[in-house]
């Protein structure tokens, strides 16, 4: 944030000369004028406009990597609720990586249980098909350490911070290791239970506070002294 | 029950409770009262309270109630046992039944829907305090309501009715001004996009008298969706504040 740069809100329906906005159907045209339809900051700059939405929810993307939550399964599936209005859906077969009517584990469903979080890709979604996730890659499967937090979807760009800076804050800051899904789910892994819980009340800080500015600074002091008052 | 009062105006023109004739009661919208909702909104007319509260896009709730292009719109209007003099049974009414369908048409021109097929948009609204004008004040709440849940929308909605009483147009009826009236006519409009979307008349006006209150309506709501702009707006900056 430069000093000369100007920043207002702006609600639904009202008119705005915007040259840059994240994906999604926050800019709409009406009789030829651009029109905002969620509440959101608009930050104009000498060198461009650009147009932040505060509210807001999820909607799947292919090749988006999210963080689930399974919530029930099928005959030869998982049912994941991925924070947006779809729930995705995981097939067996794609989990142990066989193909479409392979040999399969006696008990497929003991491997992945209610309540458990897994880190996966999507494959498929449109406007007729729920989401289709994989875990078969790198660093997908099932979540087995650390802890996984969920925050407001819209809030994920300010937790990254530009280029990366807010969450290279909480690293150094607290020595933990984050992985901010863009469905609005934070994996932490941490040394022990007190950083965590400095980095998720860290998080909390920045969701509540996200529009304000000088924050990467504030969130640095808070967790040196958090550390400090809890001696690690 | 109310008494039907002898006069509607005073010596000096006023309204029973001391308004002129194209006055509004005072209007209050709080933004994001519940924490459970995705979005929420508190507003009051006067004496009229409404809460609203809305859930979604979601998976539906009721599977009857998929629609393959387009997130369906689910409005539920129920006044609460206590909002009214007498005890009103809180089983739904017609009147409620109605007035759901109502205001969610009233919405249904501004929500984007087409962009969420297949889920569902949920808003419940509760009338706490009943004193004339909820259904208009219900259409206010909602809308404020989807906004804070940052369902993409055209424009913001609000609404406000106009009567005839003693043969003249006020702007928000009361109570009982709508009971012993001799029309109601309530209107919502979204004034962004120069769009009406509730227009009902209930009772006898001349073309005239349709013309003006209409006049006087749009002009109230412009006033109606900039107080629910600016809460929108404080409920986004209340932490710059801090």
């Amino acid at each position: 944030m430069t000093s000369e740069s100007k920043r207002y809100v702006v609600v639904p329906g009202e008119k705005v000369s915007v040259t840059k906005a994240p994906e999604g159907p926050y800019i709409y045209e009406f009789q030829g004028e651009k029109r905002v339809s969620v509440v959101g900051l608009v930050d104009s700059k000498p060198e461009e406009t650009s147009f932040i939405p505060i509210k807001g929810f999820y909607v799947p993307r292919e090749g988006d990597v999210i963080i689930g939550l399974v919530t029930s399964h099928g005959a030869s599936n998982w049912f994941v609720d991925i924070n947006s209005p779809y729930q995705a859906v995981l097939s067996i077969y794609d989990f142990f990586g066989v193909r479409q009517g392979g040999t399969l584990p006696d008990d497929p469903f003991n491997y992945l249980h209610v309540g458990d979080f897994i880190k996966a890709r999507i494959v498929t979604f449109d406007r007729i098909r729920n989401p289709i996730l994989t875990v078969q890659d790198k660093e997908l499967g099932r979540i087995v350490n650390g802890t996984v937090i969920t925050v407001k979807p819209a809030k994920v760009p300010r937790i990254i911070g530009r280029k990366g800076s807010m969450l290279e804050t909480l690293r150094q800051g607290t020595g933990c290791d984050f992985f901010v899904a863009v469905n609005g789910r934070i994996h932490i892994v941490c040394a022990n239970e007190a950083l965590q819980e400095i980095a998720v009340m860290a998080i909390e800080m920045i969701e509540s506070q996200s529009h304000t500015t000088g924050l990467t600074e504030r969130v640095k002091r808070f967790i040196e002294e958090e550390r400090k008052v809890r001696g690690v | 029950m109310k008494q039907r009062p002898e006069k509607f105006f005073d010596e000096h023109g006023n309204r029973l409770d001391g308004r002129q004739r194209d006055e509004m009661r005072p209007v209050d919208i709080n933004i994001g009262v519940l924490s459970n909702a995705d979005g929420s909104a508190l507003v009051s007319y006067g004496k009229t309270k409404v809460i609203a509260a809305v859930y979604g896009p979601r998976e539906p709730t009721w599977r009857y109630n998929v629609l393959p292009d387009r997130a369906s719109l689910y409005v539920r209007y129920h006044m609460a046992p206590f909002s009214t003099e007498e005890r009103k049974s809180p089983a739904p009414t017609r009147r409620e039944i109605e007035l759901s369908k109502v205001i969610r048409e009233s919405l249904e021109p501004v929500v984007m829907t087409e962009l969420f097929p297949r889920t569902a948009i949920e808003i419940y609204v509760e009338v706490l305090q009943s004193d004339g004008g909820t259904r208009t004040a219900s259409i206010t709440a909602a809308s404020a309501a989807l906004a804070d849940a940052g369902i993409p929308m055209r424009a913001l909605v609000g609404g406000v009715a106009i009567g005839k009483v003693d043969g003249v147009l006020v702007l928000d009826l009361n109570e009982v001004e709508d009971n012993f009236g001799e029309a109601d006519m309530p209107v919502a409009a979204a004034p962004d996009l120069g769009l009406i979307t509730l227009f009902q008349l209930n009772g006898v006006m001349t073309l005239d008298e349709l013309k003006e209150g209409t006049d006087m309506a749009l002009k109230a709501i412009e006033r109606i969706v900039e107080k629910e702009k600016q809460a929108l707006r404080e409920s986004a900056t209340e932490v710059e504040a801090l």
